[in-house]
């Protein structure tokens, strides 16, 4: 009879978040700003249906990293948890923080219960009827939550994309400055060879979180308007 | 007889398996699975009589740029008015309008799952149902409501919505064993749908323009309240006007109660005009 060998839940851990972690950073970043009249997202994404970044419920919205059917699979879950609550109590009873902790609970189980993490890095965020009422949570493949103000990178280079972030934003900057802020910083050069690169508006995802429109906040900014925004930017 | 409890959470905060099992975009076919004591037609009925508020007349017509659904506002029980300002009238998304003749309760929670059924699928879709699509969502859900419609609590919706494909207003009925049947021009339900009917059928022309088929639909209620003593006309003493949504290529937009109140003071006044030379009925 063969004895299994014995690793230490340190190792188990650390071998898990290394694994999670490298399926993260294969993919493309995801930037989310906050603007005077919302919450914006932008990524660099060629597809028009396979989407990083979409609604959730009237006020909230989710921008996900990583592999796609993991992250597709928790935005459903999501979008019945607050359609759910939502018919069950009142609309102005579904809470981002509510649904941050649904999150947080099921990464942190399948990351120590299940043979394999969730390679995923999710953002949910909800627009307040005033920026002081912004929410922002990030949420990391082993069940951990930040409470984020400002701005947030998610993917491949969030370190380096994050610095640059840091020195571009600031409070009460309009869309069109945080679209541009935004495309500068993923089409950054990763090493100091590389040159910037412009990212055209047909290769963006970018949604937003409008705190002026009456119920559903979130719309998608494609076509036309992205390039009517980008180009006075 | 036992009433259904929610099942225990025992998920300990995690979203439950079933929130995460892949499949269906409808709304209702997750609660049937996972919460099924909240669906209306999944609950045990008392027997005996009840009564309890009825919402009356729903009345909707086409025009080239789209289709106008109205309402009255009164729910009545037996012979007595429970309500002279219920709404039953509803945007069930941007493109389409929903108005509920029959128990009013159920009415109210069938639009509302209704609403949420389409904005459901539209979010796990990323994109719209097609029209008969929707009114195809509507016919299976009032067909899960037949155990109740047998014991008298029946709910007869009129559906119109702008068809975007084909860039016309559409108007359905049901039945309450959730037969759907495209109706053309016009249609009415509720217990002053006769009279309404009759009215639509003279005053409707094919080129309405959206202030035309308002006044024609006000008209109708107008003359479904002359008969129907269910039927609830505008009420200017309280300033209570019908509920009236037009739905074009521009989405649902329900008629400012100022433009309504002016609409029923020309109708009240031509009909004030004929009485007094004996011009006729109207």
């Amino acid at each position: 009879m063969s004895m299994p060998f014995y690793v230490s839940p340190e190792q188990l851990m650390k071998d898990r978040a290394d694994f999670a972690r490298k399926g993260i950073s294969r993919g493309r970043s995801v930037v989310v700003l906050q603007y005077d009249d919302g919450i914006a997202f932008a990524t660099e994404n060629s597809s028009r249906a396979l989407h990083k970044v979409s609604e959730i419920y009237d006020r909230i919205a989710f921008a996900a990293v990583g592999k796609y059917n993991e992250f597709e699979n928790l935005r459903v879950a999501g979008v019945r948890y607050a359609d759910l609550r939502g018919y069950s109590y009142d609309r102005a009873d579904v809470t981002a923080r509510g649904l941050a902790n649904a999150y947080a609970q099921t990464l942190g189980t399948v990351f120590t219960t299940e043979s394999k993490p969730l390679e995923v890095e999710i953002v949910v965020a909800e627009v307040g009827r005033a920026p002081e009422g912004d929410q922002i949570y990030r949420l990391t493949y082993d069940g951990s939550v930040a409470d984020e103000h400002g701005y947030v990178v998610m993917g491949g280079q969030a370190e380096r994309l994050g610095g640059l972030l840091a020195d571009g934003w600031r409070p009460g900057m309009t869309l069109q400055e945080v679209l541009a802020l935004a495309v500068r910083v993923l089409g950054s050069p990763t090493d100091d060879g590389a040159e910037q690169r412009t990212i055209p508006a047909q290769q963006l995802e970018v949604g937003v979180l409008d705190r002026t429109r009456p119920r559903r906040a979130f719309r998608r900014v494609a076509g036309a308007a992205l390039e009517d925004l980008l180009g006075a930017g | 007889m036992s009433v259904p409890t929610p099942p225990l959470d025992r998920s300990a905060g995690r979203l439950p398996d079933a929130f995460r099992t892949a499949g269906s975009s409808s709304f209702v076919e997750f609660l049937t699975g996972h919460a099924p004591h909240l669906l209306p037609g999944n609950r045990p009925l008392p027997v005996g009589d009840l009564q309890v508020p009825h919402g009356t007349t729903i009345v909707a017509l086409t025009f080239p740029a789209g289709v106008v659904v109205a309402g009255d506002r009164r729910a009545t029980m037996g012979s007595m008015i429970a309500s002279r300002e219920i709404e039953k009238v509803f945007p069930a998304d941007e493109y389409s309008a929903v108005g509920i003749a029959g128990t009013a309760g159920l009415a109210v929670e069938l639009v509302r799952l209704f609403q949420l059924e389409l904005e459901h699928y539209e979010k796990i879709e990323g994109s719209l149902l097609s029209l008969e699509g929707k009114a195809n969502r509507l016919a299976t859900m009032i067909r899960g409501n037949l155990g109740l419609a047998m014991q008298g609590l029946a709910v007869v919706p009129l559906f119109g919505g702008f068809d975007l494909d084909r860039r016309v207003g559409r108007i359905f009925s049901y039945d309450v064993t959730g037969g759907r049947y495209e109706e053309h021009d016009h249609h009415a339900v509720g217990s002053g749908s006769v009279f309404a009917r009759g009215s639509l059928k003279k005053l409707w022309r094919p080129d309405l323009d959206a202030a035309g088929a308002v006044r024609v639909a006000v008209e109708a209620l107008v003359d479904a309240a002359d008969d129907d003593s269910a039927t609830g006309g505008p009420d200017r003493t309280r300033g209570i006007w019908p509920v009236v949504a037009t739905v074009t290529e521009a989405g649902y937009l329900r008629v400012q109660d100022e433009q309504l109140r002016e609409v029923a003071e020309q109708v009240e006044a031509e009909r004030r005009a004929t009485h007094e030379g004996r011009g006729g009925a109207r």
